[in-house]
């Protein structure tokens, strides 16, 4: 991969961005994500997050089973706040438009 | 790791790395931070990082109005290369209660006359700041430009680079499993790296506070208590205040990235450490949010977590000495507003230990309050 290929679509950090930050001294993806809104946006983390993991391994020599994906947090997909709402007034199917 | 040093702080949120670079400024050469993950992991990076001067007591706008002045000069000050993103879209606060209205005049007033240039709103001035404010059931309003929101992450960082650079020793990953004491005076610290010696331990460890208290055979009186958050998708920008009421359980803010962080607490929630997240919230939440602020309605919630708010009986936090050990400090219990106050607590807590004057009125803030019974009444706490 290309130093500026896109690593994070939703919170737009390219590769260098990513290489930078662990070289500053982050060293897990929990730190990355809070600092960087790494992983922060729509998906979650869900495109990202392999390829955050594969080069922490690689600048820290840990194999990526020994690293913290973090944790995963609801809901499984966005969802709009007024759907919620309504459910909990009224009940019935969310809509997960 | 280092083997002594002049003073050890427990605790690597914005309280921890704010009280090491006022020592350090004050020339304290010493300094470590013991963290037992990384840091702002704990309160500070779950918080919703906003800083109010709106407060009922003399003391509270005092202290607020100090860390307000601080961040907005904090880029210069700590010499960050990033942005903190303090967001001064001010505070508008609603009021839904006759009984709190009446409150409202009182602390406009009292901000008024410390040079806190907040105003009391009628609903159609508030509707001019936030133009779809649902104002049903609402009577008025107070506003303070001044007010607003930062990253966490970013401010913590801000301090936690300025201390290293003063020279400050900031061990992460590090966890304090025991505190050494000998007749009455702090001798060390035991971690899961080593143990370091020194004569002063400062106590900011936030929600585990009451933790670190045992350690040194003192029961704080404090309990933590699970709070939660959530995060919505990014939109354009149509909120710039926070919007907040103690009546209607509430805060929202729209963050510069464009994303809506907003909160409440709940009756009931756990005092275990308990963090997980939880559905009744969300639904509280969402009923809440979208009838004060309709359009919200249609904007996507991302992410909920939670944080722990260690609470005292006040909801004041607890700084300063104690009698029952000599070397140990306290700066804890902030009860939900540990963040807007760090820039106050790092001068309060150095001037503490350096036995200096104090330039921030925080003495009936000490630990013995609870035993004299001297509780401080701030009418205008979450």
């Amino acid at each position: 991969m290309e130093d500026n290929t896109i690593v994070c679509r939703c919170s737009d950090l390219t590769l260098q961005d990513v290489r930078d930050l662990i070289n500053k001294g982050y060293t897990s993806f929990d730190e990355l994500k809070r600092i960087s809104r790494i992983g922060m946006g729509p998906c979650q983390g869900r495109t990202c997050m392999q390829i955050v993991l594969r080069e922490l391994s690689i600048a820290t020599g840990k194999p990526i089973s020994e690293l913290s994906p973090g944790i995963f947090r609801p809901p499984v997909k966005p969802i709009k706040l007024g759907e919620i709402a309504r459910h909990a007034l009224e009940g019935g199917e969310v809509n997960h438009d | 790791m280092i083997k002594t040093a002049d003073v050890v702080i427990i605790g690597g949120g914005i309280s921890g790395v704010a009280i090491a670079y006022n020592l350090l400024k004050k020339g304290v050469k010493n300094v470590v931070v013991l963290e037992k993950d990384y840091l702002a992991s704990g309160a500070t990076g779950r918080c919703g990082a906003g800083i109010r001067q709106q407060w009922g007591t003399e003391m509270n706008c005092r202290l607020t109005k100090y860390s307000c002045e601080f961040f907005e000069n904090a880029k210069e000050e700590l010499q960050y290369d990033g942005d903190i993103e303090f967001k001064q879209g001010g505070y508008l606060i609603l009021s839904s209660t006759q009984k709190e209205h009446e409150q409202f005049k009182k602390n406009v007033a009292l901000q008024n006359s410390l040079g806190i240039n907040s105003k009391l709103l009628t609903l159609d001035e508030a509707k001019e700041i936030v133009p779809f404010l649902n104002t049903e059931g609402l009577i008025s309003a107070t506003f303070h430009q001044k007010d607003g929101h930062l990253n966490p992450f970013h401010a913590t960082q801000a301090y936690a680079d300025a201390a290293k650079r003063l020279g400050a020793q900031i061990y992460t990953f590090t966890e304090v499993t025991d505190i050494l004491v000998e007749g009455g005076k702090i001798r060390g610290v035991r971690t899961n790296k080593g143990d370091i010696s020194t004569n002063i331990v400062v106590n900011a460890a936030g929600g585990y506070s009451q933790l670190i208290g045992n350690m040194v055979g003192v029961a704080l009186p404090v309990f933590s208590e699970r709070h939660q958050i959530l995060v919505t998708e990014t939109v354009a920008p149509i909120l710039d205040p926070m919007v907040m009421s103690f009546s209607l359980n509430l805060y929202c803010q729209q963050v510069p990235h464009g994303g809506f962080v907003m909160g409440r607490g709940d009756e009931g929630e756990p005092r275990d450490l308990r963090i997980t997240s939880g559905w009744h919230f969300l639904e509280e939440m969402t009923k809440t949010i979208t009838r004060v602020l309709p359009p919200l309605k249609d904007v996507r919630f991302l992410r909920q977590w939670a944080g722990l708010y260690n609470m005292t009986q006040d909801r004041q936090p607890i700084y300063g000495p104690i009698d029952e050990v000599e070397g140990f400090y306290l700066a804890i219990g902030y009860s939900g507003h540990g963040f807007m106050l760090a820039p106050a607590t790092g001068l309060i807590i150095a001037e503490s230990i350096l036995g200096e004057a104090a330039s921030l009125p925080a003495t009936e803030l000490h630990l013995n309050r609870f035993k004299s019974g001297n509780l401080i009444l701030e009418p205008s706490v979450v």
